[in-house]
């Protein structure tokens, strides 16, 4: 019988056969494409180490979760819901778009599996998978193009809008179903035609709805129509693969692997360099990141994959209080970077041997600017990270001498009190004084030895409001019967922003005298009541005991039985919890310290809207207390303003930072007396009974 | 061009609470953490900067006991390239005049065409690059907020009191003193530290120097030093930082100065 429409792969245009097209189009646009793949993983073999391939059944996870399940999407509905739609169309076509290319020199061609019935079953999915990404194209570039999400906005310092390139993309994606469906459609309709048996076309498809328009249509046009619509998708997609890394696009390609290498740890720091020790850090010529090279090959990875979706930026603390940080562009800037200076055509540009990426593409004030609060890496659909980049780059600043003189003097009183005020040692246990008779407390300096360390750090053991966190702390360990004590002026500040502000090696010194004084006082366990101490032990420290947070403390005791709390019945006060970055993002902790207020009969609790792994940022602990930020509002003031409108009038925390900010921020924002905040720790005892 | 900075090592006011000891003739040093005076470094950080933009050298050298070398080292980790350590017995218990004349004695050995001085320290009385210049018969400013140089003369510039600013023009060799805020000093870490850890610092004696032990004998001596008694009409408000605030406004109130 004959077909019933010449395929590309037997058509002649003019004597020549098409198939000889059908194969050098996809030659040359694999050349192509290879081509510019090599210069794209070009910087990434200059680039430092990075050790990545750990963990091969938790990245495999991570994959099937993130990537495969598009798990972060839906967190921004609308998109997030389009964005899925979109994804699993390619993953779907991307098998009919491939054997479409094989089909034009080679006409038989099925990939092995789908010439039988799954083939059929297959051919009815990916028609529907066709129009749905059609439909989703059409409402993604309506979206992007007329309503424009504000999170989209590129300000005029970070350079050009990239609207323009997004619909673009859509258009060339829009083409590919287009013509997919019409291929498809002018043989389906030449056949019933001719009275042949028609591959099945699902009604309500794309390829259905072109089917019924072209019943009527001559052969000799549909026979044009098949081979054309066979060429524009052939060219399309070729073209579209090599379009993929020249911009933002790249995810597509890069998604995949990049979810695979992603962090799988959180709260930690990466080393100054993969694969050297600790004890060989005084060998390293240089710190940090000051020139390009000296990111490591996942860092270059993240530039490359960022899809400009503006979740981070959305997200980030910095950026809503209008520091001048935004996540989403230390991406964008490192992306540019490297088109420009690792061209296509040409060779690399090699920089002079004084150039710094800090002050060229990035500022002091811009790295400076973030709290660590991990919000970005937690919103990142496509596993990029930020954190470890910030350090690394304020490890270069540091090695350079590069610090604001904010931050110098408490960095100064950290080398040689062990405190960021620089307050004499033997005063680090004076708080114990005043409730030596209800509460006391053992002092491990004198002697003393306990089965529990109260790891107290340095705000809480100085700071005359935060000395109230520690005295609660005290007090709930004693009521509890834990036999415990403090380190007294044993104790060094934990040094969880002295790392995280890159300077490691004052961290290194603070971590083994800390590391020295725990060892020794023998403990069994280590309690804190400060988040960032509570990080710093468990994910910079080794060999330490283990490490509980109060309100796991407090939690365990009350859910035992051995700690009982009364009612708060009657004092008319709508409570929230903040969850601190530390205690939540960092170290998953989100559920101990809301059992614990559940467990205070008659309390009464709201959310706010953003709470849990999308808490809000105080403002920072640590040495961000002591930096000087450029900002238009402080980040606390628009915490307490979400407390304010989600109707609660007392802000819980659990971190003695957050309740610097949040009290700060009341008197600020002008709500004493309509909005307080306290530490978890101090309600509680609040609700002691007796 | 060569500079020479003098740096001394103090106790750190910032990081120290400042107590007089059972004697009542010095402070409890106990507990004291000592460190760069802050006029100094500010020197160093424009020594430096200088020659960032000119070239040359950078020595950096105090008069103190052995402990001093450890504000020598800091110094050098920051970017001076040479440190020297006076120390003999001879110049513990000597006044301002005395350590000038050990410096004169130093900078004689070399050949520095710019020395800067902090224009006081903590525990000092502003009187040593002064006396230094007189010694060496050069040029001398104090109070230097901006150097510019210009060939072999320097435009400086000086803060007056009240604000106002003054230019001048000063031919080297000369001393300067310098004040805070002519610049922002870098920031100096554990690990630059270490890299000069092990960098030999020469230490001169009176001997080396050629200096006569009673030249640089004290000519002014301290008799005595205590914390002043309270004055007349003088009221130190105690308290938390709370309390001493309502105290405040109270008192402001009762003396009509907040309605």
């Amino acid at each position: 019988m004959e077909p019933a429409l010449l395929s590309p792969a037997a058509y002649k245009f003019f004597h020549i056969p098409t198939a000889l097209f059908a194969l050098l189009i996809p030659l040359a646009g694999t050349a192509a494409f290879a081509y510019i793949m090599k210069r794209r993983i070009d910087p990434l073999l200059k680039a430092a180490p990075d050790n990545r391939f750990d963990q091969p059944l938790a990245r495999i996870w991570r994959v099937l979760k993130i990537w495969l399940a598009q798990w972060r999407q839906p967190r921004y509905m609308m998109a997030g819901v389009i964005h899925i739609f979109i994804f699993a169309g390619f993953l779907v076509l991307s098998i009919r778009s491939t054997s479409l290319v094989f089909m034009g020199f080679w006409e038989e061609f099925t990939f092995p599996g789908f010439g039988g019935t799954f083939g059929h079953i297959y051919n009815v999915f990916k028609d529907f998978a066709a129009t749905w990404v059609l439909i989703a194209c059409v409402i993604a570039a309506i979206r992007r193009g007329i309503f424009r999400p504000e999170r989209y906005a590129v300000p005029a310092r970070y350079g050009k809008d990239h609207t323009g390139e997004a619909v673009f993309v859509l258009a060339l994606i829009s083409t590919l179903m287009i013509s997919e469906s019409l291929f498809e459609a002018s043989l389906a309709a030449a056949q019933i035609q001719q009275l042949q048996t028609a591959e099945f076309v699902a009604p309500g498809t794309l390829a259905w709805l072109f089917r019924n328009m072209l019943l009527d249509a001559p052969i000799a046009k549909l026979q044009s129509m098949h081979i054309t619509a066979y060429f524009i998708h052939d060219l399309t997609f070729f073209f579209f693969l090599c379009f993929l890394p020249l911009g933002k696009h790249f995810h597509v390609i890069t998604s995949l692997f990049n979810v695979f290498f992603m962090r799988l740890e959180r709260g930690n720091i990466k080393p100054v360099r993969h694969g050297v020790t600790d004890e060989q850090l005084d060998d390293l010529e240089s710190f940090g990141v000051k020139k390009f090279e000296d990111f490591t090959w996942k860092h270059m990875l993240d530039f490359y994959t960022c899809a400009d979706c503006g979740r981070c930026s959305d997200n980030c603390p910095a950026n809503a209080v209008k520091r001048p940080l935004s996540p989403r562009f230390i991406s964008i800037k490192g992306r540019d970077y490297m088109f420009a200076n690792f061209p296509l055509g040409g060779k690399d540009v090699v920089k002079d041997k004084d150039y710094q990426l800090i002050g060229d593409i990035y500022h002091p004030d811009e790295i400076w600017s973030c709290t660590t609060c991990g919000a970005c890496e937690q919103e990142c659909p496509l596993g990029i990270e930020y954190i470890d980049k910030i350090v690394d780059l304020r490890r270069g600043m540091v090695d350079e001498g590069n610090v604001p003189q904010s931050l110098q003097k408490p960095l100064r009183a950290l080398e040689k009190r062990g405190n960021p005020w620089g307050k004499m040692e033997k005063k680090r246990g004076a708080w114990v004084k005043e409730i030596a008779e209800d509460a006391p407390v053992k002092l491990i300096e004198k002697g003393e030895s306990a089965d529990v360390l109260y790891f107290v750090d340095s705000i809480s053991s100085y700071d005359d409001r935060m000395q109230g966190i520690a005295q609660a702390t005290a007090r709930i360990l004693a009521k509890a019967g834990i036999d415990f004590g403090v380190l007294g002026k044993l104790e060094k500040d934990s040094g969880n922003e002295v790392r995280r502000f890159g300077e490691e090696m004052l961290f290194q010194d603070l971590k083994a005298q800390n590391t020295d004084a725990i060892l020794e006082a023998g403990v069994k366990r280590i309690v804190t009541a400060d988040p960032h101490a509570y990080n710093a032990l468990r994910k910079d420290y080794d060999n330490l005991p283990p490490v509980d947070h109060i309100s796991q403390v407090i939690c365990q005791e009350v859910e035992a039985g051995r700690l009982s709390l009364t009612a708060a019945n009657g004092d008319g006060k709508v409570y929230t919890y903040h969850d601190p970055c530390y205690l939540g993002r960092h170290n998953q902790i989100y559920e101990d310290p809301r059992r614990v207020l559940d467990a205070i009969p008659g309390l009464s609790r709201v959310e706010m809207s953003r709470s849990r792994d999308r808490s809000f940022c105080c403002g920072g602990g640590g040495l961000m207390l002591f930096y000087e930020p450029e900002e238009e509002q402080r980040m606390g003031v628009l915490r307490v303003e979400m407390a304010a409108k989600a109707g609660a009038n007392v802000i819980v925390t659990a971190c003695p930072f957050c309740l610097v900010n949040i009290e700060d921020a009341i008197k600020v924002a002008g709500l004493e007396g309509r909005m307080e905040a306290i530490d978890l720790s101090e309600l509680v005892v609040q609700h002691l009974a007796a | 061009m060569e500079i020479l900075v003098c740096v001394k090592r103090v106790p750190d006011t910032s990081e120290n609470e400042i107590e007089l000891n059972g004697a009542g003739n010095d402070i409890d040093r106990d507990d004291l953490v000592y460190s760069v005076n802050e006029w100094d470094n500010y020197a160093v950080e424009e020594a430096l900067q200088i020659v960032d933009k000119v070239g040359g050298g950078v020595t950096v050298i105090s008069v103190g006991d052995d402990e001093s070398e450890e504000v020598l080292r800091r110094e050098m980790a920051m970017g001076a390239d040479k440190g020297i350590l006076l120390s003999d017995d001879a110049f513990e218990e000597t006044d301002g005049r005395g350590i000038a004349a050990v410096l004169k004695a130093a900078v004689d050995k070399g050949n520095y065409d710019l020395i800067l001085t902090g224009a006081q320290a903590d525990d000092g009385a502003a009187q040593v690059g002064g006396m230094l210049a007189a010694m060496m018969d050069v040029p001398f400013a104090s109070l230097v907020n901006t150097i510019e140089v210009d060939g072999d003369k320097l435009k400086i510039g000086r803060e007056i009191e009240g604000g106002n600013q003054e230019m001048h023009e000063i031919s080297m060799p000369c001393v300067l003193s310098i004040q805070t805020g002519i610049n922002e000093p870098r920031y100096v870490g554990i690990r630059g530290i270490r890299k000069v850890a092990s960098v030999e610092i020469p230490t001169m004696g009176a001997a080396d120097l050629g200096v006569d032990a009673a030249a640089v004998a004290a000519r002014v001596k301290r008799a005595d030093y205590f914390l002043p008694d309270l004055g007349e009409g003088a009221e130190i408000l105690e308290g938390d930082t709370d309390e001493i605030i309502e105290k405040l406004i109270e008192l402001l109130k009762a003396k009509g100065g907040l309605k």
